[in-house]
């Protein structure tokens, strides 16, 4: 095993679960590269081979759109996520590649005080790493379940 | 305190008393008069079920039952309920099989939900066994009439439900027909679980009034401003209805930032706004269009994100929205990809759909000590009628005329 590409990509995933549960939504596009594309899914599609997805993007232009959308249109209840991560496999592809496949939940914390566990799934991630670090080419998020409870607005 | 003893206050549909969103006795006379009664509740789509043998598991309000195509290519629905115990006959989502078998007791049915065979029906040697006379088909599970309109599947349990068309009237028909125009193909699916009452969601879906007003993100990119050019439908016997946009017809109007509306904040624009680029695939000039069909089912078609929503009561408090994002069989990849793109606009996380979940949720949140009171829904007025301003909750008072008549309330 490669020890220090291990380290980077669960740095990488680490990294990127606390912006997100910082509410430093701002800095989530930059984990992508320019064309990186995003989707959450739902297991049951990816087994059925269905393309839907509830969050789509294919460039960090469409990721800001979704932050600005977020801070600016979307109307939602305050609320904030904790991300966990863990049983991370990383698989290098070529010399400026690699491929992770992790597990997450995500428990979220309404203004109400009500915790629950809201998602748990896996990350299918394909990552650039070159000399200015690693970025998502492709991170699919795949719910384990079919059904959110009233809104996913802060992405996983 | 009964059903009965609720009384409709004295304004009729102008006013909507917030017991109706609360009262597990309601919930349950809703079950039997109008989910169990004479509407038609949808199913799915039948291109879910494209072969024999194909079936899928759903509810027809909170009953489960099985959605079957047949040997013979019909297609059947009936309760999921075995004739014995009464358990799930059938526990997968959907499949694919020449008969279903319980698992409890191995008692084993066709796909038109008749009761073939029970394990050991004659005993085991001798012993055991039924009596000669017994009727386990006595309880078998109850069977539902289906109908195929355009591609969209719907069931009732009842005798007098009139035929689907009748049912939803001639313009709402004709609009599901504009849609369903030719055979399609799924793109997927998926839930949300709404924190209300079901009659809420069907309510916010039907009303034209909040959609501005609520989804900033419509407002701002002119999508759909009540000044721009469009109706509402109001068919059948009230509980469906058609509303409808022509987006590029905007007047230009500046009434939103006159009166200072929230909904529009200046400066907002997209990054990459090629996600709404759209093609006139129906040649109208409509951009949206959204379609319910009383009690519980809604078509969509937002540009090119085309969907249909299955509304179904988990409780009085609870509803799940099942959401299925559908093209054409005939669209290329790069329509495929529009579709997909655009689906950003609709679901739990849609541009112009999240706050739906949200706001339905404060509603049954915010009433919680009122059930004495009643909303207030005067916007057009207080009759039903079709109407070319959206600036009303006409088809939301039409919700409310239907589900008095069978909830005779």
């Amino acid at each position: 095993m490669d020890v220090e590409l291990q380290l980077a990509i669960e740095n990488l995933l680490a990294r990127y679960a606390h912006a997100l549960d910082d509410d430093r939504l701002e800095e989530w596009p930059e984990f992508f590269a320019e064309n990186g594309r995003y989707r959450i899914t739902t297991a049951e599609n990816l087994e059925r081979g269905l393309p839907l997805a509830i969050i789509y993007a294919d460039s960090r232009a469409m990721l800001r759109d979704r932050v600005s959308a977020l801070r600016h249109a979307n109307i939602y209840e305050s609320q904030r996520y904790r991300h966990t991560v863990s049983a991370v496999l990383v698989e290098r592809v070529d010399a400026r590649t690699v491929k992770a496949t992790s597990s997450f939940q995500v428990v979220r914390v309404m203004r109400t005080g009500e915790s629950t566990l809201f998602a748990s799934g896996r990350c299918l991630d394909r990552i650039r790493m070159d000399a200015s670090g690693a970025l998502f080419e492709e991170r699919i998020v795949v719910l384990d379940s079919r059904a959110v409870d009233t809104l996913l607005a802060i992405p996983i | 305190m009964s059903a009965d003893s609720r009384t409709w206050p004295a304004e009729g549909l102008a006013r909507v008393p917030y017991w109706v969103y609360q009262d597990e006795r309601i919930y349950a006379r809703e079950q039997e008069r109008l989910f169990r009664g004479a509407t038609w509740n949808f199913l799915g789509l039948e291109a879910e079920l494209p072969n024999a043998g194909d079936f899928k598991t759903t509810f027809v309000g909170d009953m489960p039952v099985v959605v079957a195509r047949d040997e013979t290519g019909a297609l059947n629905c009936f309760e999921n309920r075995c004739a014995h115990r009464g358990a799930l006959l059938c526990l997968k989502d959907r499949g694919s099989a020449s008969e279903i078998a319980c698992v409890y007791h191995n008692w084993t049915y066709d796909l038109r939900g008749n009761l073939t065979g029970v394990a050991f029906r004659r005993g085991i040697r001798g012993q055991g066994g039924m009596p000669d006379d017994a009727q386990p088909e006595s309880q078998a599970p109850r069977k539902l009439r289906v109908t195929a309109f355009c591609g969209l599947v719907f069931a009732t349990l009842s005798e007098e439900t009139p035929p689907f068309e009748r049912y939803v009237g001639a313009e709402v028909a004709a609009r599901i027909r504009r849609v369903m125009k030719e055979p399609v193909r799924v793109l997927g699916g998926y839930s949300q679980i709404l924190p209300s009452n079901w009659k809420l969601y069907f309510e916010n879906v039907k009303d034209t009034y909040h959609a501005s007003l609520l989804h900033l993100f419509f407002s701002t990119f002119r999508l759909n401003r009540l000044e721009q050019k469009g109706g509402v439908i109001v068919g059948g016997d009230g509980g469906s209805h058609v509303s409808f946009t022509m987006m590029k017809s905007d007047a230009g109007g500046d009434e939103y930032e006159r009166a200072g509306m929230r909904s529009v904040s200046g400066g907002y624009r997209l990054e990459a706004p090629q996600m709404l680029e759209s093609v006139d695939e129906f040649g109208d000039g409509i951009t949206l269009q959204i379609l319910t069909v009383f009690p519980g089912f809604v078509l969509q078609q937002i540009m090119n994100s085309l969907a249909v929503r299955q509304v179904l009561p988990k409780g009085p408090g609870r509803t799940e929205l099942v959401w299925t994002a559908f093209g054409y069989a005939s669209d290329d990849d790069r329509m495929t990809e529009r579709r997909l793109k655009q689906a950003n606009l609709v679901g739990p996380s849609g541009y112009i759909s999240l706050e739906d979940g949200a706001a339905t949720g404060f509603v049954q949140r915010g009433v919680q000590g009122a059930a004495a009171h009643a909303s207030v829904v005067e916007m057009g007025g207080r009759s039903v009628e079709s109407n070319e301003s959206r600036v009303t909750e006409t088809s939301v008072r039409g919700l409310w005329q239907q589900y008095r008549r069978h909830m005779d309330l």
